[in-house]
């Protein structure tokens, strides 16, 4: 057996350095010619271990973690040349207990089921893997478009771009509706901020979104598609556009697609121009349109008049992705995993101050201490674990002590937060709730498109009493303010956007009050993030009097001399917490 | 809202000359399609790094489409700049991720050593640095980006260290 080795080569892996480690791995191979195959693939979901390298041989798989340039020829020496592995710096094998083997063996692979498997710019890498048997089956076997409708409906799948809406109802209903034209659309806008299950999707395994889409499109009888991605995706957009000209080669796209005479789909990329607002569906049309992504009155819903007033159904990637595996394997297999009123497997991506931040796919029904403690490895530095947010700007904060929750969209809907499409950002003491939810406020602020006046000016007014809560000027009432605006910006926007953008706020207030009326009562920030509301001193014991704070000081507050104990005068300290971030010793103390 | 981008201080800019020639082919491409505002627009600014004034009027006048529009367009969505930008444009990550893990650090640190402000340029047009939400690497953060460069597990020295060397390389 030829021995294989692979680099991963997504955007996580090449920020980390990857790119580096497989031009030396290359230069090693051909310099020595060294006997062994170099390959690429995508994102395996260990973001925390990159540059990972895979090494397959007679005796098994290595994944091999942190393997930078130096690493890299040390591994190719040991395990290629001398045939030794290097056990320690061994992350995950089937031959021994490593370091992140739990990771992997916890979680059940669906929508990631080749991302970190195969190279996601070869077709046949992905046809080897039961790519496009799908599609193929449905033709083969003339499944009718009512026949793949009921498959879907049946498995209980739900849109994973954020509300949950069952996607065999929507495909029904786009089908239900007659007309010479009609588009299938992916939603690839991925606007959370704090969220890349899109984007590793589409870098890992673009064909497995065609090919959902292109089911799709058969079960609606659509004549286009469009995938809409945002632009700060580059690689993404790249290997889309590798397998759509793939797809139109092997015959899946353009005329008579999949031997089907008549029927000439074909998927066209177009890239978002930056805004959040255009992840919602009918600001996202609106911008393929060309004009300003505003969102529009539903109904009528896309399903009966979309894109160029079609009838267009629009699903997110990771919906797409599910779909040729539920064709595949039946929709009794799908709906094996999960709850009652959640089917299947959501992805995450685990960031924040998790310790293995990365990509994970767990079935629906695992409670969400388990995702951040089992799978996530807990805390980073030992600290505590406070909360957890899930649904970026729509969502909101789980404290600690309801992380039993299971993730399904009814439980965590429960606790004010939302499923959302998967981003987990985890928070530790150190996280700072109120400034957390001006956060997210001054992010919906900005991206609100003006249209209703309580979500644009609302959301201005809300932000402005947190801003005054973390400067130390908030106010007795200020807590019952924030909860009167919120309630009436959520009844008053059209699009989900208004409608969401106070969760933040309504649930940090829900579970951490006590840190507001710490900020409001006591003009105290008990994480001490809120810079206006800390004290600055000097430790005596640590201070050895080097005059880098006193130097750096641009309020000239510090005083003191060389190797004599340096004091700050709080009448002129302005907070700005230079000499807290330029102190080698660690001897500047917040209160 | 989204206008309020606008109301930032812009660096002032000299004037220069805009080869509205330039424009020709991305026209002839798009004219005839309909939803060609934004490629238009996308495409105007990859020539020029910013949309000129001038390219306004040209692309109104030749493919029809209103001022209004254009200006409506372009000043809805974060991608279209109205200023130039400097050489390179170093984007530092806001998003949840990288807030949490003291993204703020990094942006003042390269406020402090660069002189400007978020959204401005350096004088000698080096530089322009933007804060943006989410660059999908959240599992390295604080991330920023420079070109199709993206720099992880920073902090605000290591920041200002490889913006130093970028410059350093190109001087030689
Ligand atoms: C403000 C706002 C932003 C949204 N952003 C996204 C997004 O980035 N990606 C996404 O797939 N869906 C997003 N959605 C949800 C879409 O409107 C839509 O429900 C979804 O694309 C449908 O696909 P699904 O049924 O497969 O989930 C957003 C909704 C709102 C209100
Ligand atoms: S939050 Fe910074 S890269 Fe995602």
């Amino acid at each position: 057996m030829i021995t294989t080795v692979t680099v991963g080569l997504g955007s996580c892996g090449i920020a980390a350095g990857a790119g580096k480690t497989f031009e030396k791995i290359k230069a090693m191979k051909e310099q020595e010619n060294l006997p062994f195959e170099l390959q690429k693939t995508s994102c395996i979901g260990m973001c925390y271990r990159e540059p990972l390298v895979e090494i397959t041989d007679d005796t098994g798989t290595y994944i091999y973690g942190d393997v930078n340039e130096d690493r890299a020829v040390e591994v190719i020496e040991k395990h290629i040349n001398q045939h030794d592995p290097i056990r320690e710096y061994i992350v995950y094998t089937d031959l021994f207990e490593a370091a992140e083997n739990d990771f992997i063996q916890s979680q059940v692979k669906i929508v990631l089921r080749n991302c970190g498997y195969i190279d996601p710019e070869s077709i046949t890498d992905y046809e080897q893997r039961h790519g496009y048997t799908a599609m193929k089956t449905i033709v083969m076997e003339k499944l009718s478009r009512e026949d793949v409708i009921k498959t879907i409906l049946d498995s209980g799948l739900r849109g994973r771009g954020g509300g949950g809406f069952p996607t065999g109802m929507k495909w029904k209903f786009a089908n239900a509706s007659k007309s010479e034209q009609k588009y299938v659309i992916c939603n690839a806008d991925e606007g959370d901020p704090g969220a890349f299950m899109d984007r590793s999707v589409l870098e890992g395994d673009p064909h497995s979104v065609l090919e959902g889409m292109i089911i799709a499109a058969y079960a609606i009888e659509a004549t286009g598609g469009v995938i809409y991605c945002r632009a700060e995706y580059p690689l993404a957009i790249k290997r889309l556009n590798i397998a759509i000209k793939q797809a139109h080669e092997n015959g899946y796209l353009g005329k008579n697609s999949f031997g089907i005479r008549g029927w000439d789909f074909d998927i066209y990329i177009k890239e978002g121009a930056g805004a959040f607002v255009c992840g919602e569906e009918t600001a996202l049309i609106a911008s393929i349109e060309g004009e300003r992504g505003m969102p529009r009155k539903r109904p009528p819903f896309p399903a009966v008049s979309g894109l160029w007033k079609n009838p267009t159904n629009i699903n997110n990637v990771e919906t797409y992705a599910n779909v040729p595996w539920i064709i595949l394997n039946g929709s009794a297999a799908y709906a094996k995993y999960g709850t009652e009123k959640s089917k299947g497997t959501k992805v995450f991506a685990l960031a924040g101050k998790i310790r293995r931040s990365g990509l994970v796919e767990v079935p629906m029904g695992m409670t969400i201490k388990d995702v951040i403690f089992k799978l996530g490895g807990g805390i980073k530095n030992n600290k505590r674990f406070k909360a957890v947010q899930l649904g970026g700007p729509s969502g909101g904060c789980i404290p600690e002590y309801l992380s039993d929750t299971i993730v399904d969209y009814d439980s965590v809907n429960a606790t004010g937060a939302i499923m959302g499409s998967g981003g987990m950002v985890v928070m530790d003491e150190t996280t700072c709730m109120v400034d957390v939810a001006k956060f997210f406020l001054d992010f919906t602020r900005k991206e609100s498109c003006g249209k209703c006046t309580f979500c644009r000016v609302g959301t201005m007014r809300m932000l402005e009493i947190l801003e005054r809560i973390t400067n130390g000027k908030g106010q007795e009432t200020d807590i019952e303010r924030l909860e009167e605006l919120a309630y009436q910006i959520k009844d008053n926007s059209l699009c989900g956007l208004g409608q969401t953008a106070p969760n933040p706020v309504l649930t940090t207030i829900r579970y951490f009050r006590d840190e507001y009326e710490a900020h409001i009562g006591h003009k105290k920030c008990p994480a001490k993030v809120c810079r206006p509301l800390l004290t600055y001193t000097v430790d005596e014991e640590k201070c050895t009097g080097c005059m880098v704070c006193l130097k750096n000081c641009p309020a000239k507050a510090i005083t003191g001399e060389r190797k004599k104990l340096h004091l700050i005068n709080q009448d002129l300290c302005t907070k700005c917490g230079v000499c807290f971030s330029k102190c080698k010793f660690e001897s500047i103390v917040l209160t | 809202m989204r206008i309020t981008r606008l109301n930032s201080k812009q660096t002032e800019t000299k004037a220069e000359a805009v080869d509205l020639r330039l424009l020709d082919p991305l026209i002839e491409k798009n004219k005839a399609k309909k939803g060609n505002l934004i490629p238009l627009l996308q495409g105007a600014q990859d020539l020029y790094g910013y949309i000129p004034r001038e390219v306004f009027g040209k692309l109104s006048d030749e493919c029809g489409i209103s001022l209004s529009d254009m200006f409506g367009v372009a000043t809805f969505y974060a991608q279209f700049r109205l200023q130039p930008v400097g050489k390179h444009i170093i984007k530092v990550c806001h998003g949840t991720a990288c807030h949490v893990q003291n993204a703020k650090e990094i942006s003042e640190a390269i406020e402090e050593s660069l002189r400007i402000k978020d959204g401005e340029t350096t004088e000698d047009r080096f530089y322009t640095l933007e804060s943006v939400a989410c660059l999908g690497c959240c599992s390295l953060a604080p991330v920023m980006m420079i070109g199709d460069q993206t720099y992880g597990k920073l902090t605000g020295n290591e920041a200002v260290k490889i913006i130093k060397n970028i410059k350093l390389s190109e001087n030689n």
